[in-house]
């Protein structure tokens, strides 16, 4: 295991946990526990052949998703890339929407035209889910910047992995969000690896927050298994962003459980058996179950039934999105120009 | 009427919607206090102040990207590319999120965007400054893809192109930022899709638009008279979505056509154009479907090269008179 993560993971948490209510911190237990069962439910139906095509799926980082949306209001805007189930649960897309959405069907988020890498929803402000690695880091600037030209007090949370952190797109979006102060809160998913592609082996520096210095944005390294260290360290920079309008940079330390996709084994290639099993033991649910139990917050009577619901809430979606229609053959012709209201 | 440049005519497109509606905005490198490169956004900044007339970095894809960002969430952005050969670096962010956004969000999100800026060949710029890329953008699904050829038509398409809910590309010509013509007073705007019969004619159907159907095609027609040749320059306005039908309709009663443009020949919007013309109007083809394109090479500096590559008056009367089995 990384030597930087053994330390941030051994680290205290200090007041522990910063004075939340009771009701938002099991709201944060219940919701990484749907994202875990959610995804095991998803790698099941890909392996049966429901799912199709490419499936990232988010076991290990649920405390990233939680303890960052966490921090913020429903208005808040959040984009992020193709491993994107976890934002959108944590943003409030309801399960049925996007279950339904990998399976294709017309009841899904994007009406069976999206799937699992483009999970769209306007009502609760969650700007998708996006394949072009890196193409999506200017879009959250552009919405910051709406945000800044309205004179607005939201933010946009931009979620990333640390292989996006080396192409063009990355770069030009900081220097704009930086040089033009846009509310934008760029936060890297650090799972050590691009694809098979591990960390120190595509970045010429292994603390990636360091980017920020070539722009002279304010940065952060975090511990990411630990939701109450996500979420002090971007609701800090949430309040600073309404206040200043300045963006930050994150390198936010997590790990998936799985591999890149469904496609890609859990261990093999490019890490070890041992090295997954070394990092499960700071799974972010139990990290937090722990801290939980210690403050005399959760019971194991409300674990169990918490298991129970959320299985529940977990095969409904899947009855919901089985028994659901595909889009009729006209819609692939809808949605691709839309008729202007030229108002 | 009032007598413009092109550039004021687009000026005044630009003033008018930013007058209009305050979620209009221009962005791009040089626009404010440059007045733009080639003075097009003249006096927009004293008007309406850095918040609306924004001067960039050098970061296409970036800057790009954050237009699309901000009209996702209801901003309608102008986008200037200094030149369109500078939006290659940007072309993920137009094909792969400004087209591609409506759809793959399934209807949640859309981008009402407008990308300009010349294109095309002006004088000795070489390579990688003289492209024609229209065809490129009018390949994808989700662009509109617009090319006046008179100030009239600049304005008019300029001012429908921010009013509409979709990511357009707006393609001028610096050659003729300076060419004056006569626009209608007062408001008007010229829909999107419908071209126009610039010159009508009995003998041949001239296809053309932007700079090459002023400075090439109708150069060509004296010439063209005097050898007795009376032919119909159609121009589209715009490429995609294009007005076949007018194209058609022109063939049905010339029985030949010739397409002339800048682009170069394999794929170009020519080749697009006599498909689907060929397909209409086969029974009424008298000939078969001529094009004049840019030569198949990559454009020179030296003048002598870089006017044989390009499309001109001696080209135009050779394919007229191929169409019409003269010599």
């Amino acid at each position: 295991m990384n030597e930087t993560d053994i330390a941030v993971a051994k680290q205290e948490s200090s007041p522990r946990l910063m004075g939340l209510p009771r009701e938002i911190l099991l709201k944060w237990y219940d919701e990484m526990l749907l994202m875990r069962r959610f995804e095991e439910k998803a790698a099941e139906l890909y392996r049966n052949g429901k799912i199709g095509g490419f499936c990232h799926l988010y076991n290990g980082q649920e405390a990233v998703s939680t303890g960052a949306i966490g921090a913020l209001n429903p208005d808040d805007y959040v984009i992020t890339a193709y491993r994107d189930h976890g934002q959108a649960i944590s943003k409030g897309v309801h399960p049925n929407a996007i279950m339904a959405e990998l399976l294709g069907k017309v009841t899904g988020t994007t009406k069976g035209k999206g799937g699992s890498m483009h999970i769209f929803d306007r009502a609760t402000n969650f700007l998708g889910g996006h394949a072009i690695v890196g193409g999506h880091i200017p879009l959250a600037a552009g919405v910051a910047f709406a945000i800044k030209y309205r004179g607005e007090k939201k933010v946009c949370l931009c979620f990333m992995g640390d292989g996006a952190t080396n192409i063009g797109t990355f770069h030009e979006a900081l220097n704009l969000a930086a040089l033009w102060k846009l509310p934008v809160i760029y936060i890297i998913e650090n799972n050590r690896y691009g694809m098979g592609t591990a960390v120190e082996r595509a970045s010429a520096v292994d603390d990636l927050s360091k980017k920020a210095l070539a722009y002279d944005m304010r940065r952060g390294v975090v511990d990411g298994n630990n939701v109450i260290e996500v979420y002090k360290a971007v609701k800090a920079s949430v309040d600073h962003a309404r206040q200043t309008y300045e963006p930050t940079l994150l390198d936010i330390r997590t790990y998936r459980y799985r591999g890149h996709s469904m496609s890609d084994p859990i261990h093999g290639h490019y890490r070890t058996k041992e090295e997954v099993e070394e990092y499960k033991k700071h799974d972010p649910i139990n990290v937090f179950e722990e801290i939980l139990k210690q403050e005399g917050m959760i019971s194991d009577t409300y674990i169990d039934e918490a298991e129970k619901r959320i299985k529940k809430i977990v095969e409904e979606s899947v009855e919901f999105a089985e028994k659901s229609p595909e889009p009729a053959l006209e819609e692939l012709y809808t949605d691709v120009y839309k008729e202007s209201v030229g108002e | 009427m009032p007598i413009v440049s092109f550039r004021e005519a687009l000026n005044q497109a630009m003033d008018e919607e930013m007058a209009r509606d305050d979620r209009v905005f221009l962005m791009g490198e040089e626009v404010a206090y440059y007045q733009g490169a080639y003075k097009v956004s003249q006096g927009l900044l004293q008007k309406y102040g850095e918040k609306r007339v924004i001067d960039t970095p050098i970061a296409e894809a970036g800057f790009a990207g954050i237009g699309i960002g901000a009209a996702m969430v209801g901003l309608r952005p102008i986008v200037e590319f200094m030149t369109w050969n500078f939006s290659l670096v940007a072309f993920d962010q137009l094909v792969n999120n400004a087209a591609k956004m409506y759809s793959m969000s399934g209807g949640n999100f859309y981008v009402p965007i407008v990308f300009r800026g010349p294109g095309g060949a002006a004088h000795n710029l070489a390579a990688t400054h003289s492209q024609a890329l229209e065809s490129l953008y009018a390949h994808i699904p989700g662009l509109k893809v617009v090319m006046p050829s008179t100030q009239k038509d600049a304005k008019g398409l300029l001012k429908s192109s921010i009013r509409d809910d979709n990511p357009v590309i707006f393609i001028e010509s610096e050659v003729m930022y300076g060419e004056k013509g006569e626009i209608p007073e007062g408001e008007y705007t010229i829909p999107l899709g419908v071209g126009e019969v610039k010159k009508e004619g009995s003998d041949v159907t001239i296809v053309s638009w932007s700079k090459v159907l002023q400075h090439v095609v109708m150069k060509s027609i004296p010439k063209l008279e005097e050898l007795g040749i009376h032919a119909e320059v159609v121009d589209p306005r715009t490429i995609r979505p294009m007005d076949y039908e007018l194209i058609e309709n022109s063939v049905k009663k010339t029985n030949r056509l010739v397409i002339v443009e800048e682009g170069w020949p394999f794929a170009g919007v020519g080749a697009q154009i006599a498909f689907e013309i060929g397909k209409r109007a086969f029974d009424y083809l008298d000939a078969p479907i001529e094009r004049v394109t840019q030569e198949d090479v990559p454009l020179p500096y030296n003048s002598k090269l870089e006017k044989a590559s390009l499309p001109n008056i001696d080209k135009v009367i050779r394919a007229v008179k191929r169409v019409l089995y003269i010599d």
